[in-house]
């Protein structure tokens, strides 16, 4: 005992020992105890009881499998768009030559993180409404006559995204962009490379481990989501994290929201293992 | 001299009214001053001075929380009260809670209100001998539209099935379900997998313009112009109607079609301070404290002695909407506690649903 205390003493694994413990109890139990409930029958009331069963898994697999494959697909399509708007952002913020005007854009993109997200949600609602922001000037503007169905859809559930996570898209890649050399563009044009070129070759391969920071930051809240298309999705946008919440109210089905979750889980290792593997090949370059 | 004539005047007018007042005023047992009760109660479900003057009677402190849905007050009972001395279930939750032994039996000596209750609503069938629970208010449950919307009113479900604009459903399924049994010739509170499974594809069918399933706030979004029809509580529509002093609104139960429900003050198992409870259901039940509650809410009261004294407003014991005529009553179905397996069932089917739903 004291030879391996003295041990880890020296090489510093004591060190890990409280987040060992940590994660320990508060990752590993509940998730033990989560896959063990997901095999469970549903009692009275929701709460698991004995026999095991797999049910849950079939119906997770069954016919909720549609509401998990839009839940992947909203979450993807946020990812995309996010990146499409985050990777030219976080460009220009760390290109801008004063620092006055970097550190104001970067307070910008923070900034919304002082309101609480309900109400950031909520004032959606307000813009996306038949009778909201939009479809009034739309409508005093001639453009067009009947309001336009915003609110409810799927697409509101997209904005509602988009806007909320945003940010942690724009900031792992500006990390990524700041630590950049531009005198490695200067480097490749003078070897003949065209702009298309040094962009795919030498600027995205240098800033992926960013991309890749911020694909895995807006992926993984994205797909379980649950205030945004509860507040803006309605019956079009109901996505899998209002199912599982669904589950543990008074009636719902425990085990079932259970398995669920360990689906979604599933999905969210998933797209680790593609942000760790994708990393180190990156950092193979 | 003047000013004194005005002040005889005013004392002459104002001393007779305050005498009235303080003869009819509820007074708070002693001995509770500095004691702490918790309210956890359905939302938009009671008067804006209600609890400030219950705690002003009794010089207590309130917490006061709410929930939107019997289930979930249910599920957060069920994990262990954290600490609420007092619920407000509906009938079939009552009986629900009894027979998990989440709620403790009430002593109907401490409470000498119960005199002004209706009779009829004494010993309901949930609760045989108001073992658990007292009434608090009633309503039932049907649907909030615009006016504009549908300007030959609403006559049945089948209006609203085939309507070509937004609609909002509520999330409460034994309700929702009670409507498509009852349409389909069924028992509302049926077990019936089969008969269960057949309204739920009856909902979905039918249920293609239904654009949220609204956690009983169905009144805001026929407010906020987000659907021209809401399946709500009456009262929650009776409040936007008097709101907005208005003819925008109307409430119907669609051909008749739809529930009438009971809540009901209850006290959960391990309540720090159940006696402080008892206390306030007296309080509740108290003519003039029941009249303002339902005044407020536009909720039907259970309170015979409110609407014998005349506390209650004209407007609302004629309002239709609040007192559903006779006639009507008699059809509108009463939820019950339907047993584990219909329970499952049901929760099934409505997870169905909503996948289904509205596209």
């Amino acid at each position: 005992m004291s030879r391996w205390f003295r041990r880890s003493q020296k090489d510093g694994s004591l060190l890990a020992l409280p987040t060992a413990l940590w994660l320990l109890v508060f990752f590993v139990l509940p998730l033990v105890i989560v896959l063990g409930v997901s095999l469970m029958s549903r009692g009275r009331g929701g709460v698991a009881q004995m026999p095991l069963t797999l049910t849950h898994y079939e119906r997770t697999f069954g016919i909720f499998s549609i509401i998990l494959w839009r839940s992947i697909g909203l979450a993807g399509l946020t990812t995309v768009l996010c990146l499409l708007v985050g990777y030219p952002l976080a460009f220009f913020i760390s290109t801008r030559r004063r620092r006055i005007v970097q550190q104001s854009a970067l307070f910008l993109v923070i900034l919304p993180f002082w309101t609480n997200f309900l109400i950031r949600t909520y004032a959606w609602r307000i813009l996306l409404g038949e009778e909201g922001t939009i479809n009034g000037v739309l409508r005093a503007l001639g453009i067009i006559g009947e309001p336009l169905q915003l609110l409810n859809t799927q697409f509101a559930v997209l904005v509602g995204l988009v806007y909320g996570f945003l940010p942690f898209m724009a900031l792992p890649i500006f990390a990524s962009v700041e630590r950049f050399n531009f005198r490695y563009v200067d480097a490749a044009q003078d070897l003949g490379a065209n702009e298309t070129r040094t962009f795919l070759r030498v600027v995205l391969p240098l800033t992926m481990p960013g991309v890749l920071a911020g694909c895995a930051l807006v992926f993984i809240p994205s797909v379980g989501a649950f205030v945004t298309p509860d507040l803006l999705g309605g019956t079009k946008g109901l996505m899998i994290g209002n199912l599982i919440n669904n589950q543990f109210g008074g009636s719902g089905n425990m085990p079932l929201g259970s398995a669920l979750s360990i689906v979604m889980m599933a999905v969210v290792m998933l797209s680790l293992l593609v942000y760790v593997f994708g990393n180190r090949r990156g950092a193979g370059l | 001299m003047k000013h004194i004539l005005v002040l005889i005047l005013a004392v002459l007018l104002v001393f007779p009214a305050a005498a009235d007042d303080d003869m009819a005023a509820w007074s708070c047992p002693e001995g509770y001053e500095g004691q702490t009760l918790s309210i956890f109660n359905w939302s938009t479900y009671i008067a804006e001075d209600t609890v400030p003057n219950f705690e002003a009677a009794c010089g207590v402190t309130v917490n006061y929380d709410i929930y939107e849905s019997n289930e979930a007050m249910l599920a957060r009972i069920r994990q262990g009260n954290p600490g609420y001395d007092l619920v407000v279930p509906s009938g079939g939750t009552v009986q629900r809670m009894a027979e998990e032994t989440l709620l403790v039996p009430i002593d109907l000596e401490m409470i000498p209100n119960v005199a002004n209750v209706i009779e009829d609503f004494l010993a309901p069938a949930f609760d045989p001998e108001n073992m658990y629970s007292l009434p608090y208010q009633w309503g039932t449950l049907g649907v909030g539209y615009r006016v504009d919307a549908f300007p030959d009113g609403i006559s049945s479900w089948d209006d609203i099935w085939a309507y070509d604009g937004s609609v909002a459903w509520i999330d409460d399924r034994d309700s929702m379900f009670g409507i498509a049994l009852t349409i389909l010739g069924y028992d509302p509170n049926t077990t019936n997998g089969d008969e269960i499974n057949e309204a739920r594809d009856y909902l979905i069918e039918h249920g293609g313009n239904v654009v949220t399933v609204a956690a009983d706030d169905g009144q805001v979004l026929l407010e906020r112009g987000e659907v021209d029809v809401a399946v709500e509580y009456s009262g929650d529509i009776s409040q936007i109607q008097w709101d907005c002093e208005c003819e925008d609104y109307a409430y119907v139960l669609p051909g008749g079609v739809g529930n009438v429900w009971f809540d009901n003050m209850a006290i959960p198992v391990d309540a720090p301070n159940p006696e402080l409870a008892m206390v306030f259901m007296d309080y509740i039940l108290d003519a003039k404290v029941g009249a303002d509650l339902t005044n407020y809410i536009w909720y039907a009261s259970p309170n015979q002695a409110s609407i014998d004294s005349g506390y209650i407003d004209e407007e609302i014991l004629n309002d239709p909407t609040v007192f559903p005529p006779a006639d009507q009553m008699a059809n509108l179905f009463v939820i019950i506690d339907k047993g584990a397996e219909a329970e499952q069932l049901i929760n099934d089917a409505w997870d169905e649903l909503l996948i289904f739903l509205g596209q």
